[in-house]
């Protein structure tokens, strides 16, 4: 455990001086609360801006940061340093997930004070926003992983992460789109978050949240035997 | 007698049904340094990947502490302190908290942070960030990191290439205080006089195979062969004269005359005996 914590100590430092994952992390509570206070419409839903750039920053922020670290270190051949030190992956896996998913539990709650949720609204919120961030961290880490470097990661990160952050904004407008976006994780979360407050989430949400996670998970495996 | 640390047995490597290393084989006993020396390519930085475990060899066995590499707990990286070809720092990070993770990771308490940045000669840019580091800084801060937890193996690969002389002498400095202290070290290096200087023994390397093995001055005498002896005089010319009984009286005659400032063997460098031995230059 002890270094879990050490290497997550470490990312806290970086954190300020990391501006570009920094920046991942801070952007779409910012933009949330620009929207929410510059744009007042009878039309636009209560919380319209903040469930939009919450599941947009679901499916982005973890899993670019996951990406842009993990490819980082790989490429500078500090994965290979923290091996010989005998840090296992699952060690590391840990320490980078769990710095990511602390960071998107900041933002999250961000948007639940932009929301003004409380009680179970804001746990809920909270939860559904937890359950996508370690599916995109998932994701990133596995692209991080299969990158040869920082720059190919960025390659294959970015079209990932437009699909899953935009595809809830595009199904709003698009019949078909819905259609293959409801099996999307990102898709579900923006249902529950959307519904916060008028019904409650169905299991079916959680259902194709849980099965987008395992094959995040078998993904995840797969880039890291392939690249052991 | 020391306990070998390391030993490898025939060891081979293929890499796209390409030999890499050709069954390699020497041991490293504590309190030695031993050098791998060989041109670039010649499989030096594959032997450490096989050290390490992070390349498999396919043929032949490596023993780490006296258990096979493959077979071994990971609690063996404890033993290691590594500086390898590319240095993995975090660039954001200062010195300390480069070796603040370390010392965390290693349990090692954080008053030893200070005492071997000071010396490595890095007390006063403890708090630069690596990035801002020179060359020479940097490879510095690896050595450091690889001597934190003071372990018992140490495998350096190229640490002092393309260092300046006076940063080089430092890391050689610190690399005999290892030995000293009784850990077995590996060196890679193409720099013949680093060899020389720093090792016990070692093995020149060439496209995958040992071709020579033993103490470097060993080595050199053992291609002597043309025996000579070379003078300077007073005048400043220099002679060379065959090694054998009858040069006694020409260096008897030099002395009677208090003409000779020095008397040197010319046996061979290792850079000599390699290009004797491959046809090539070790820096190539």
């Amino acid at each position: 455990m002890h270094k879990v914590l050490a290497i997550q100590k470490k990312q806290w430092k970086e954190t300020l001086k990391n501006r570009e994952v920094f920046i991942q992390f801070v952007m779409f509570p910012v933009i949330a609360l620009i929207m929410t206070q510059s744009v007042k419409s009878e039309e636009i839903p209560a919380n319209y801006f903040v469930t939009l750039f919450a599941a947009m920053y679901i499916g982005m922020a973890p899993l670019t940061s996951a990406a842009a670290i993990i490819s980082e270190e790989k490429e500078k051949n500090i994965l290979s340093i923290l091996r010989l030190s005998n840090v296992t992956a699952l060690q590391y896996l840990l320490s980078i997930g769990g710095y990511i998913i602390l960071m998107c539990l900041a933002g999250s709650l961000g948007f639940v004070l932009i929301g003004g949720y409380s009680g179970g609204d804001s746990l809920l919120f909270i939860f559904a926003m937890m359950l996508g961030t370690v599916v995109s961290t998932l994701i990133g880490a596995a692209i991080g992983l299969t990158g040869q470097s920082q720059m190919s990661a960025a390659a294959t990160a970015v079209p990932v992460m437009l699909v899953f952050s935009f595809l809830p904004m595009i199904a709003q407008f698009n019949e078909p789109v819905k259609k293959i976006a409801d099996y999307v994780y990102s898709q579900q979360i923006s249902n529950i978050l959307t519904n916060i407050g008028n019904t409650r989430p169905t299991a079916k949400s959680f259902i194709i949240i849980g099965v987008n996670l395992l094959l995040a998970a078998v993904v995840f495996v797969i880039a890291y035997r392939r690249n052991k | 007698m020391k306990q070998k640390i390391i030993r490898l047995n025939n060891v081979s490597k293929i890499y796209r049904e390409q030999p890499v290393l050709k069954d390699i084989s020497f041991s490293i006993k504590g309190g030695e340094i031993f050098g791998l020396l060989g041109p670039s390519g010649a499989g030096k930085t594959t032997v450490i990947k096989i050290i390490t475990g992070q390349e498999n060899a396919d043929g032949g066995s490596v023993e780490v502490l006296g258990t096979d590499v493959n077979r071994a707990d990971d609690s063996i990286y404890e033993q290691f302190g590594v500086v390898l070809d590319q240095p993995g720092l975090y660039e954001r990070l200062s010195c300390y908290d480069n070796l603040l993770l370390f010392a965390q990771l290693h349990r090692t308490d954080k008053s030893v942070i200070t005492s071997v940045l000071k010396r490595v000669g890095l007390a006063e840019a403890k708090n630069r960030p690596a990035a801002k580091l020179s060359k020479g800084m940097k490879q510095r801060l690896v050595l450091a990191r690889a001597l934190l937890h003071q372990p018992r193996i140490l495998l350096l690969d190229e640490p002092t290439g393309a260092l300046d002389p006076g940063t080089a002498r430092q890391i050689h400095e610190l690399i005999a205080e290892q030995r000293d202290r009784g850990a077995a070290v590996l060196l890679t290096t193409h720099n013949m006089e680093e060899a020389a200087k720093l090792c016990g023994r070692i093995a020149l390397l060439h496209e995958g195979s040992v071709i020579e093995t033993g103490r470097p001055d060993a080595i050199c005498r053992k291609y002597n062969h043309l025996n000579r002896i070379r003078l300077r005089l007073d005048d400043g010319e220099e002679q060379e004269i065959v090694n054998e009984p009858e040069a006694a009286q020409v260096i008897y005659d030099y002395l009677h005359q208090r003409k000779i400032v020095s008397i040197h063997s010319s046996e061979p460098n290792l850079e000599t005996v390699f290009m004797e031995l491959t046809g090539r230059n070790l820096e190539e």
